[in-house]
């Protein structure tokens, strides 16, 4: 059995150490934000934060991070008033919306880390994160606007 | 559930044939009023007590409403355009109804298709164009084809939606009235609810018993678009919210007790069968359940996904050689000697004389290629069936509802109408959700297991190396200029034929040429006196399909490319000779607004270099101009500008997020993608093999929606062909060099 906490909550999973936090996710936790695309760090679709850092889960085995706290968009607080939720919903940037929970989670990050990027920054971090619909322009917007949101305050 | 007639070749390929044999038909408005009833309402079987449905999109009971959708969203939107126009006439607020995917059934057929089915120009309103395209839809109809495909959401939808939706609402009042004892005429109906003369207000779920039983109000009217509360407006798409909080549920994300979880390993030599295997390794490996032997692989059961992707990777197959050529020089040395009379496609269109045409001036000509390219949806092709005595029940996200059954079907010796589909959201499609490599090998699966819910997930490796791809081109084309004017343009090309692949597979071949050959070749609107466009079908290389616009992808490449060497050779500026030579007035103004949103003003010099391409697709005339920089670190895109017209832009908002995203589908692919063959495998097997674009290289977009056609059209595809002629046009005027094949960046390096 490995101990690990998802959203706060304590969970025992049955399974190999070498098992992607992903999967224990997915198909043991029945957590489903954080989606599968490509399993080699390629995509970003299954960005999760453990100990507040944005992290692929298709690259983190769970052997490697028990005892640490994974938050994935089921457990964002106070997810409704989330600044980069809301500018994702103002300016309206999922098309088939896939990519978008990765996304969101890796735009936290990097506004934690960096409140007011620039268009150059925003390229650094943001270009592991593929979009196939091509929301690029959207997610761009939306990050300044979060970024703006968040200046307010 | 309703069936699917077989597709008949007549339903897909509507010939002249037809309009000459004199088969009398209807205007087009007036068939598609009458499609409403033709094929009855799907709805009606599974009503529950005093529970209304006034057609095949509107279902009312006494604790809800639901609208249903039609058309599979794949992430271009449909799951909110379609219930909104339905709400749009009913009075109807977003939050105020539920949304259902449509199950299979012939009420559901795609009226859309008769655009592109009818040999005729786009731009050709002419009433034997007209006639041509009543006689594709009454084909439709007779096939009952539900498809969601070929940007025609909207086309389809636009009339008998709204149509459904004012009849909803019509027959509510009429029930209310009944009611209340007054005239139909003295009430009206807001947000969801029946007003009464004396103001109160009845809602619509309360009235569903009783307009269950009076007959609908089937000469209802849409309103005039003037009288739009949502619709053609800025509004918020109905799964944005859910979609952003990480809420929505794709076919992947589903969940059933006592679910075992598949992943598969099939011949990469696409469509052939498994010869031996040897699972010793895999068998002992953790939480694997069973192995399976399938038609064209093998199949792992296990308790989490990743263990049975894991141990399918571990079993060793050997595999049927495959039917096309194993190396990738193979298949391009089959195109060049396609160009023969035996692989003769059709000869679309002719027009003067090309022969003396060509002979007179300055001779111009250019080869040019395109190559395999995959789709590769960010959500991997999956699904989840279950099995039993009675037949098969499938989760999984499909742009063809009824070939999911008979293929399914198929696959483990079944009634089509023993499979239960049930549509899922979709992560992507851009063509890949019309093929059905996972819906056969789930269903063989979930035979093997009965009893058992089977999640399959395809690995992102093997969803690549079983991706139908986009076809293969070489366009040969030639022209000739003479003082300062275009003479000549003889195109032709060979190409694998993705639509006729696709018919194929579904079980409805076609000995027609195929008409996606001709896409972005044929349909030229320049007034070039000596014109002839011909197709030929290369035989025996990769299975083909459709990929996100389908044969403009490669001929509108090839086409405005050549065109722009045309007019350089000419001497002319590539955006006024293109405004002077277009000869249809719509399409001429669409280019002039382009001309004007990016202030062409010829060369822009000191390394920088802008280009312009047109292309019509779908009925869809869509031009665009890209700008560049050649920088140290390679060429950099800095802006392009987008004009597309669809005669309505139904939800503003979407319309510019679906533009910019088919921009940035066309560019980068253009830029870095193919699919190439080796050993009979595709050797790409990610995204780091298949990048297409990334934020960092993401040009700003600005669009620009006309509404100027004469008919309402679709927009999920139309951006996409003219992206890479652009982008070559533009590179050509930063840095004269001509790039006459995709990827580019074999020839220049980007930033």
């Amino acid at each position: 059995m490995i101990e690990l906490t998802v959203n706060g909550t304590k969970h025992q999973v049955d399974v190999v150490p070498e098992m992607p936090l992903l999967w224990v996710l997915r198909d043991e936790l029945g957590l489903t934000s954080a989606k599968y695309g490509c399993g080699v760090a390629q995509c970003g679709a299954c960005t999760v934060h453990i100990d507040g850092k944005a992290v692929r889960s298709c690259q983190s085995r769970i052997g490697e991070i028990a005892g640490k706290s994974v938050v994935t968009m089921e457990g964002l607080q106070n997810k409704d008033t989330n600044p980069v939720v809301q500018a994702w919903i103002a300016h309206q940037v999922p098309q088939c919306g896939y990519c978008q929970t990765g996304q969101i989670m890796q735009t936290i990050s990097l506004l934690e880390h960096i409140p007011k990027p620039t268009d150059e920054q925003i390229d650094q971090v943001m270009s592991g994160n593929l979009c196939r619909c091509g929301t690029y322009p959207r997610i761009r917007t939306a990050i300044h606007a979060a970024a703006a949101k968040m200046a307010e305050k | 559930m309703g069936h699917m007639q077989p597709i008949s070749r007549r339903a897909f390929l509507v010939g002249s044939a037809a309009v000459a044999g004199g088969i009398a038909f209807g205007s087009y408005g007036e068939a598609h009023q009458a499609d409403l009833t033709s094929h009855g309402n799907p709805l009606t079987a599974g009503l529950g007590p005093n529970s209304a449905s006034f057609n095949p999109w509107v279902e009312i009971s006494p604790e809800k409403i639901t609208l249903i959708a039609q058309h599979a969203d794949i992430g271009q939107g449909v799951g909110s355009v379609q219930p909104i126009m339905i709400a749009e006439e009913m009075d109807l607020d977003p939050g105020q109804f539920e949304i259902r995917f449509a199950g299979p059934s012939p009420a559901y057929f795609n009226t859309g298709f008769a655009e592109e089915l009818a040999p005729f120009l786009a731009a050709d309103q002419s009433p034997a164009a007209e006639e041509a395209r009543a006689a594709a839809f009454d084909s439709l109809r007779n096939s009952g084809l539900q498809m969601t495909g070929g940007s025609s959401t909207v086309p389809d939808t636009y009339e008998k939606l709204r149509v459904a939706g004012a009849v909803a609402r019509e027959t509510l009042k009429a029930a209310a009235a009944k009611r209340a004892g007054v005239a139909i005429a003295d009430v009206r109906t807001q947000a969801g609810h029946v007003i009464l003369p004396d103001g109160s207000k009845i809602p619509y779920v309360e009235l569903a018993a009783e307009a269950s039983k009076i007959p609908p109000v089937l000469d209802a009217k849409p309103r005039d678009p003037s009288q739009w509360r949502i619709l053609g407006k800025p509004m918020t798409r109905l799964d944005v919210r859910s979609k952003a909080m990480g809420e929505l549920k794709f076919g992947i994300d589903m969940k059933m007790d006592g679910m075992l979880f598949a992943s598969v390993k099939l011949n990469p030599a696409k469509g052939q069968p498994l010869k031996s295997y040897n699972a010793s390794k895999a068998q002992s490996m953790p939480g694997v359940k069973k192995i399976l032997e399938i038609k064209n692989g093998v199949a792992v059961i296990a308790t989490n996904s990743w263990y049975a992707m894991k141990a399918v990777e571990a079993i060793d197959c050997k595999w049927a050689p495959s039917a096309y050529p194993p190396e990738q020089a193979d298949h391009w040395k089959n195109l060049e000697a396609s160009f023969k009379p035996q692989f003769l496609g059709k000869e679309w269109r002719k027009i003067g004389d090309i022969n003396a045409g060509l002979k007179d001036g300055t001779p111009i000509k250019a080869e040019y290629r395109a190559p395999y390219v995959a789709h590769q949806p960010l959500e991997p092709l999956n699904g989840v069936a279950i099995a039993s005595d009675k037949g098969l029940e499938i989760w999984v996200g499909h742009q063809s509802p009824q070939a999911v059954q008979s293929i399914a079907a198929a696959a483990i010796g079944i009634k089509p109408e023993q499979v239960i589909f049930q549509n899922q959201w979709v992560g992507g499609s851009f063509g890949h959700r019309l093929e059905f490599e996972n819906v056969r090998v789930l269903a063989e699966i979930a035979n093997q297991m009965r009893g058992t819910p089977i999640k399959l997930i395809f690995s992102r490796e093997e969803d690549f190396l079983q991706d139908i791809p986009r076809q293969i081109s070489v366009g040969r084309y030639t022209g000739s200029v003479k003082k300062g004017k275009i003479v000549a343009a003889d195109f032709k090309l060979a190409a694998t034929a993705p639509f006729k692949g696709l018919l194929e597979r579904m079980g409805a071949p076609s000995k027609d040429p195929d008409p996606q050959l001709a896409a972005g070749m044929w349909n030229m609107y320049y007034d070039i006196p000596n014109f002839r466009a011909t197709s030929y079908e290369a035989q025996g290389l990769s299975p083909c399909t459709t990929w996100r616009s389908v044969g403009a992808s490669t001929a509108g490449f090839f086409t405005e490319s050549f065109i722009d060497e045309l007019i350089h050779a000419a001497g002319l500026d590539p955006m006024k000779a293109r405004i002077e030579m277009c000869t249809v007035p719509t399409y001429r103004k669409l280019l002039e607004t382009l001309a004007e949103m990016s202030n062409w003003k010829g060369p822009l010099g000191k390394g920088k270099g802008r280009g312009v391409a047109f292309v019509e697709s779908f009925g869809t005339p869509t031009a665009e101009v890209v700008d560049v920089t050649m920088t140290e670190r390679g060429i950099r895109i800095d802006k392009v500008w987008v004009v597309a017209d669809v005669g309505k832009v139904m939800d503003p908002v979407n319309f510019e997020n679906q533009v910019q995203g088919g921009v940035i589908w066309g560019l980068g692919h253009a830029i870095n993608c193919e699919l190439t063959y080796a050993k009979g495998a595709a050797q790409q097997t990610n995204y780091n093999h298949h990048e297409a674009m990334r934020l960092y290289q993401c040009p700003v977009i600005e669009v620009r929606g006309l509404e100027n056609d004469p008919k309402v059209r679709g927009v999920g595809e139309p951006p996409v062909p003219p992206a890479a002629p652009a982008l070559a046009n533009a590179i050509f005027a930063a840095t004269g060099k001509r790039i006459r094949e995709m990827p580019f960046n074999k020839f220049i390096d980007f930033v």
